[in-house]
């Protein structure tokens, strides 16, 4: 049997129009042990089909979130997905267990740069104070979290920053991988 | 008079019924008012145009004959066998509820007990022809009051052979004479076997052949098929229209069931309205004007007790306690049975004096009264509605109506009522075709046939009480009749309607209808949506841009909606389709166009925080 892969869940309305998103997905999608489902594509109705979801989640061994920031916090179909598919019974609850134990990547990109994301910045606050509202979704679902992936600029950074960021991506998926084929 | 020329016949027939009918149908009177009104012109008693009434009758008889022909083509055996519990239990009830009490009545006035008795069951027959003429105009066939009323016309026409049989025995024995063999009873036995054997096995092969040899062969194969049987009944005494209406059933399951009835369907017409002024001519004008208040007293004593005795067992023969004076009214009159069996009693003496006569008479003027008993019949319910509207919410049956009503159950309609159905709601169903009936009861979906722009179907389907009508009918004049007729008679009742094209939508938002979907228009944007997949947009994409489409479409058709109206009432003419589409598409361009940075503007924003 083939050992459980990665479970990238990417949620972006536009990646044909999105520069360092698309990259970033790029680098994860050639990778062996990497399963790619793309929200957007899957469910442009909202009508997620959950069994089919949480099926992905329970085969997978670790679990990564890669999309573009929106209003500080996920694009409102991966917010749906999280409503829908991580279940009371299936995520927590009594008998939710089925991520348990799992790693949790988050990969963000944003618009802002690093200034902007700092206290004399226009949003006025680091990006880790943006981010306690999906590790802690992750952590009530038994989740081990990981330190996140954040690609700042998104549309300003330079050809270099992206690849060098494709490439810390692509190891740390890498790492994910055979981190699930030796058991903890 | 001498009897004028086939020729001559043809065309006063043919005049008298064109002046006449669409004269009756112009002031809501039925066709069959119309035909019998022409024969008391030109017949003996009016102008005298046509000199021998019973000749005619008895050729136009064939008119009925055909008629259970076409009605037998859509009854297979396996329709007919469900039937049969109707046909044979609800037939002989009404046969002897109704015999009973006007065989009594003629014993009244003094006619012997054998004579009374032929009577009473001659005149508890009802005519065919009167009454499935008259549902066929009414759109009534196919609703549970037409299946009954015709399972008791069935009934009758089995009946009327020893009814038939049975009048020279009475007279033999009247007149002390001994009874006749077996040997009738036998050769009709034998003659039906031959009518199984001829339908069931030759005719399909024969058709077979005759369709290849042209439209006219195959028209005349028809009808020397119809009348072929028809003679082997008549030769054994066996009614000629049970014969053809069981060679029918045995062809309903023919490939050639549509091409055997609509050749047959035009000499139907013809010959039936030929039957029609048979009876008018045979009218005894003399008769009546002789002892008019007698016979006035015995066509309506007549009446009454029929309707009565009718009535009485409407329900035991599942017909609702609404409907029960209408299928009452329906099967009132007497039936052409009842002119063959006053013949025979005629000749075997049977009936003392002027009785025969007068009982005829009788009959052909119950016929003239089914029209009119109809309307006095829409008349009085319309009145007794309008007064006993709180009444009727008591009753106990309408308490479980559905909560919606869906009109129309064609690919439509079903898709709905699945949809309601997987949530829990079950639905009263209104349609023509009996196709998934069976299916839909099963799922306890409480279906009825018949036109649901008739009041009274959509009284029994609970139109009062029922939140919602789903308008699923595809043909727009008869939605839009269905429409108007809900918002003047049941104006609390909310439509959900299914529109056809973009000029029903307007013709149904400008009655007030709001919530209107037109029947193409969200799977073409499916359509569209997929095309675009395949052309390389993203899936989410697609979707947005059928969604901005569909908002824009509807607004710019709410937008000039009032001007629609405006212009359609001055002009009255409703605009050609081609211009509608290039007015449509103009608007559609005007309003991307405008929005047509919204489409765009997304690298800018990518990341929005």
């Amino acid at each position: 049997m083939a050992d459980p892969p990665v479970l990238l869940v990417f949620a972006h309305p536009y990646p044909d129009r999105s520069r360092a998103n698309r990259r970033l997905l790029r680098a994860a999608e050639g990778l062996r042990g990497v399963v790619v489902r793309s929200l957007y594509d899957l469910y442009p109705d909202f009508d997620i089909d959950i069994a089919a979801e949480q099926n992905a989640l329970t085969s997978a061994s670790a679990v990564v979130w890669q999309h573009p920031m929106y209003w500080y916090s996920v694009p409102s179909l991966l917010k749906h997905w999280f409503d829908k598919v991580l279940a009371r019974g299936f995520a927590y609850g009594s008998g939710g267990d089925a991520l348990w134990g799992k790693r949790c990547l988050w990969v963000v990109t944003t618009g802002g740069d690093e200034g902007a994301f700092s206290e004399q910045g226009m949003h006025a606050r680091p990006l880790r104070e943006f981010s306690p509202v999906v590790e802690q979704t992750a952590l009530f679902c038994g989740m081990r979290w990981e330190e996140p992936l954040v690609l700042h600029g998104a549309h300003k950074v330079d050809e270099e920053l992206l690849e060098a960021a494709a490439l810390d991506y692509r190891a740390r998926l890498e790492q994910l991988v055979s981190s699930a084929r030796s058991p903890v | 008079m001498k009897e004028p020329s086939l020729l001559a016949s043809a065309i006063v027939y043919l005049a008298a019924a064109v002046i006449c009918v669409p004269l009756a149908s112009r002031l809501k009177l039925g066709s069959v008012l119309g035909y019998l009104a022409a024969g008391c012109i030109i017949g003996p008693f009016g102008l005298g145009v046509v000199e021998d009434a019973e000749a005619t009758l008895h050729f136009a008889e064939i008119g009925v004959v055909l008629m259970l022909f076409v009605i037998g083509l859509e009854l297979d055996p396996a329709k007919l066998w469900k039937l049969r519990r109707a046909v044979f239990g609800g037939g002989s009830l009404q046969l002897v509820a109704a015999a009973l009490p006007l065989g009594g009545a003629a014993l009244l006035l003094g006619l012997p007990w054998q004579a009374a008795l032929v009577a009473g069951l001659a005149l508890s027959l009802s005519s065919t022809a009167v009454s499935m003429q008259t549902m066929a105009e009414k759109n009534l066939s196919a609703t549970p009051v037409g299946r009954s009323a015709f399972a008791v016309l069935l009934f009758q026409d089995i009946a009327a052979i020893p009814v038939m049989a049975v009048v020279p025995l009475l007279a033999a024995r009247a007149e002390g004479q001994a009874a006749v063999g077996y040997w009738p009873l036998l050769r009709g036995l034998l003659a039906v076997i031959a009518v199984i054997v001829i339908g069931r096995f030759l005719t399909p092969r024969v058709l077979r052949i005759v369709a290849g040899a042209g439209r006219e062969v195959f028209s005349a194969f028809t009808l020397l098929l119809v009348l072929g049987i028809a003679g082997i009944m008549a030769s054994v005494g066996i009614s000629m229209a049970l014969g053809a209406f069981l060679a029918g059933v045995l062809l309903a399951g023919s490939e050639y069931r549509h091409a055997l009835e609509t050749d047959i369907e035009p000499f139907k017409g013809l010959l039936m309205g030929l039957f029609f002024i048979a009876v008018g001519m045979s009218i005894d004008f003399g008769l009546v004007a002789s002892q008019p208040v007698f016979v006035v007293l015995l066509v309506l004593g007549f009446q009454v007790i029929k309707a009565l005795t009718l009535r009485l067992v409407a329900q035991p023969l599942g017909v609702t306690p609404r409907q029960g004076w209408l299928f009452a009214a329906l099967l009132a009159q007497g039936g052409e049975f009842a002119f063959v069996v006053f013949g025979v009693a005629r000749s075997a003496r049977l009936l003392p004096g002027h009785w025969d006569a007068l009982l005829t008479l009788a009959v052909a003027l119950s016929m003239a009264l089914t029209p009119l008993a109809l309307i006095l019949h829409d008349f009085l319910q319309a009145r007794f509605q309008a007064r006993s509207g709180s009444q009727r919410a008591e009753d106990t049956i309408e308490s479980q109506d559905a909560r919606v009503i869906i009109a129309g159950f064609g690919r439509f309609g079903q898709i709905v009522g699945r949809v309601l159905l997987s949530s829990g709601v079950k639905a009263t169903v209104l349609d023509y075709d009996p196709e998934q009936v069976d299916v839909m009861r099963r799922f306890d979906f409480r279906v009825y046939y018949g036109d649901a722009t008739r009041l009274d179907l959509l009284h029994a389907a609970g139109a009062e009480r029922a939140e919602l009508l789903i308008v699923a009918i595809d043909d727009p004049d008869t939605s839009l009749r269905l429409v108007e007729a809900v918002q003047e008679h049941f104006p609390k009742l909310h439509i959900v309607a299914r529109a056809r094209d973009v000029a029903h939508w307007q013709r149904l938002r400008s009655r007030g209808i709001s919530v209107v979907e037109r029947e193409t228009f969200e799977s073409a944007l499916v359509v569209g949506r997929r095309s675009l997949e395949r052309l390389g947009v993203r899936p989410y994409e697609a979707r947005e841009r059928a969604d901005q489409f569909r908002r824009h479409n509807i607004q710019s058709l709410e937008q000039v909606l009032p001007i629609w109206a405006d212009e359609a009432e001055r002009t009255k003419v409703a605009r050609s389709a081609r211009d509608q589409l290039e007015q449509q598409m103009e608007r559609d361009r005007a309003t991307l166009d405008r929005h047509h940075g919204a489409v765009g503007w997304h690298p800018e924003v990518e990341e929005k925080a």
